[in-house]
């Protein structure tokens, strides 16, 4: 961090940097932990992450404040301006995957009560890929890294590209067996709320990205996401 | 390191004789009985509240710059050099939660840069950082236990403690990878292992039946079955014989790997030990390598295995008649070793899955060439211990290409508990 002749000012954007990587902590414990609760069928587990999301969403309010009162007092410029926004937004990203992972704990409750099904590891393993993306992010925000960053928004294509086969895996498993439809429902879900995390990785590298550079990401990412337009016809194998 | 306040003291400097000596040259000629000279007087002044600025700034640099960077150093030299060579990572934080010495072991986790850091920018794990917050002077050390999944699963005990008479909290990490993992081996190995095992045991067991039964006297059948028998029994060997090479590996994912490995000379041999497999094919193998290719870091068995797999993969997928083209480049500061056959290829959504467990694009044709189900998630494995990454690519009727990028490094790490991963 460049000195700042008021050396208030700079301590309060340390702060601010500072709760940014503990809410970063946070998500990744949580995301981690709920996927856990699923690939070890933890339903204490589980019931940790539900609790413990409380504090993710504290956390983000406090770093709203404190960039609220930091653009008020100290209308900070250019490195510092961006530093600032880049922190209120990074905060509500990496509070979006604490929710998305609160939902995937509590749907882990309802699948460990179901007998155990191989694609749960499928599942886990795709969550495994967006953890390291996450850390990845967040190691490129505490370093000021914006190729590293930039690497994780690339990266992203894989995820999605997981996602589309677990999907059509999962739709062929309901259709030869309409009483696992349940089961894969909550399975279906926990997909797709782990290519979102996916994608609020995404978000947070591009912001990482803007925070150093001060220019954005071109605007195409590589999308590979194809599960809107897929279908599988029914009697298919 | 540069001193701004310096600069911009010069800058004082130069003005004010040069402030004087306008004033006084404006002086001097109203004096003399001229007309005013409004713009001389001007001038003057503002090159003097020019310098006075420059003069603060410089001032409020040098207050920034007389407040010492680091508080002197808390450590006598003895205490810093046992600290040093402890095997375990330890961080000493300030009493404003600051980084203020990290030994050798603990500058291999957080990296070099890390003194006047707050803790959750170096270590971001919660549970640390709630232990260190509740910790009072003298309270007793509390000690948590948290892992990490990425790139591979490690798992750590940190014990903390803030001293009741110095300004000071010791953060000591302990890592219990290696025990939590031969406790985790036996369960996973046995969950794996029984679900894939069923399915050949429950076949030979099933003709084990019918040759008591009924096929007692028929030699024709007899014969037929006593082959399948066969055939299952080998399969469940090579699975067995998989699934212990895939724990042996996961054991030792997390030491980084110590010798210097010639690519091209493991990349032949493990071409060599395949070569009647790929004749019964009549598939040939070709090698070409870029010369003089820099060594890796890796362990040559593990890698001998890698490039095993993946041209035993080429071999059995390829289309007979055909060729397994393996291509060793240098790229940047990255070995790219690249295995491509002419087979059928893989389907695009089965590409990010290949390397799961038991994953198999087709099972019929898996269990038809023998496979386990585990050839990739081995490579990947070995490819993670290294530090490397494998990239798949496959274009449907011409074949597909498996490239293991390895990094080059001038010089073994030093052998540390705990690497750079978490």
């Amino acid at each position: 961090m460049t000195d700042h002749t008021v050396r208030a000012f700079g301590e309060k954007l340390e702060a601010l940097t500072t709760s940014v990587a503990q809410v970063g902590g946070l998500a990744e414990v949580q995301l981690a932990d709920a996927i856990e609760a699923i690939s070890r069928r933890d339903t204490a587990k589980a019931e940790n992450v539900i609790a413990s999301d409380r504090r993710i969403d504290q956390l983000q309010y406090q770093i709203e404040d404190q960039s609220l009162k930091l653009l008020a007092l100290r209308q900070p410029m250019a490195g510092d301006l961006r530093e600032t926004l880049a922190a209120l937004k990074m905060a509500s990203e990496l509070e979006r995957i604490g929710d998305l992972a609160k939902n995937i704990a509590k749907r882990a409750i309802v699948l460990n009560r179901e007998p155990p099904i191989r694609l749960t590891m499928s599942l886990a393993r795709m969550g495994r890929q967006v953890e390291a993306q996450l850390k990845q992010v967040l190691d490129a925000y505490a370093r000021r890294d914006a190729q590293s960053a930039k690497a994780v928004w690339q990266q992203d294509g894989e995820i999605d590209e997981i996602y589309n086969s677990l999907f059509r895996e999962l739709l062929t498993y309901m259709m030869e067996d309409p009483r696992t439809i349940g089961l894969c429902t909550h399975l279906l879900f926990v997909a797709k709320n782990i290519e979102r995390c996916g994608d609020h990785c995404t978000n947070v590298a591009e912001t990482v990205y803007y925070m150093v550079n001060g220019e954005h990401l071109a605007a195409d990412r590589p999308k590979a996401d194809t599960t809107s337009e897929t279908s599988v016809p029914y009697g298919s194998p | 390191m540069k001193k701004p306040w310096l600069q911009w003291k010069a800058v004082r400097d130069w003005l004010w004789p040069f402030a004087c000596g306008l004033g006084a040259a404006a002086a001097l000629i109203r004096w003399r009985g001229h007309v005013e000279l409004s713009t001389l007087w001007a001038l003057a002044i503002a090159v003097g509240v020019l310098a006075a600025i420059a003069g603060a700034r410089a001032w409020q640099q040098h207050l920034i710059d007389a407040e010492p960077a680091h508080p002197p150093d808390p450590l006598p030299d003895l205490a810093r050099e046992v600290f040093e060579r402890l095997p375990d990572p330890l961080l000493l934080l300030d009493e404003t939660g600051r980084a203020a010495f990290a030994n050798a072991a603990m500058r291999g986790v957080i990296g070099a840069q890390f003194e006047r850091k707050p803790l959750s920018v170096l270590l971001r794990v919660p549970a640390i950082q709630q232990a260190v917050d509740e910790a009072g002077p003298g309270s007793p050390p509390a000690e948590v236990e948290f892992s990490t999944h990425v790139p591979f699963e490690r798992h750590f005990q940190a014990y903390v403690s803030r001293s009741a008479t110095a300004p000071f909290t010791v953060v000591l990490l302990h890592d219990l990878t290696a025990i939590k993992r031969t406790e985790r081996m036996r369960a996973d190995f046995v969950a794996n292992a029984s679900h894939e095992l069923r399915t050949p045991l429950a076949a030979v067991s099933g003709f084990i039946d019918t040759l008591r039964g009924h096929a007692r006297d028929d030699a024709a059948a007899r014969e037929q079955f006593l082959g399948i028998m066969s055939v299952e029994a080998a399969r469940m060997r090579r699975l067995i014989e998989d699934l212990l090479s895939l724990t042996r590996i996961e054991l030792n994912e997390h030491v980084p790997p110590q010798h210097f490995v010639d690519l091209e000379q493991v990349v032949r041999s493990a071409a060599a030990a395949l070569l009647p497999l790929a004749q019964a094919e009549n598939i040939r193998i070709e090698i070409t390598a870029e010369p003089h290719l820099p060594k890796v870091l890796g362990e040559p068995d593990e890698l001998t295995q890698l490039f095993q797999n993946l041209m035993h993969n080429a071999v059995k997928y390829g289309r007979p008649n055909g060729h397994v083209r393996v291509t060793l480049a240098s790229i940047g500061s990255q070995l790219r070793i690249a295995v491509r056959d002419d087979g059928e290829g893989i389907p695009r959504d089965a590409i990010p899955r290949l390397t799961e467990r038991f994953y198999r694009v087709d099972v019929k044709r898996s269990r038809e060439k023998g496979g386990t189900g585990l050839g990739l998630a081995i490579v990947k494995h070995i490819v993670n211990r290294h530090n490397g990454r494998l990239s798949i690519e496959s274009e449907a009727g011409k074949g597909s290409t498996f490239t293991v990028s390895l990094p080059v490094v001038a010089e073994a790490p030093a052998l540390a508990p705990v690497t750079e991963m978490l």
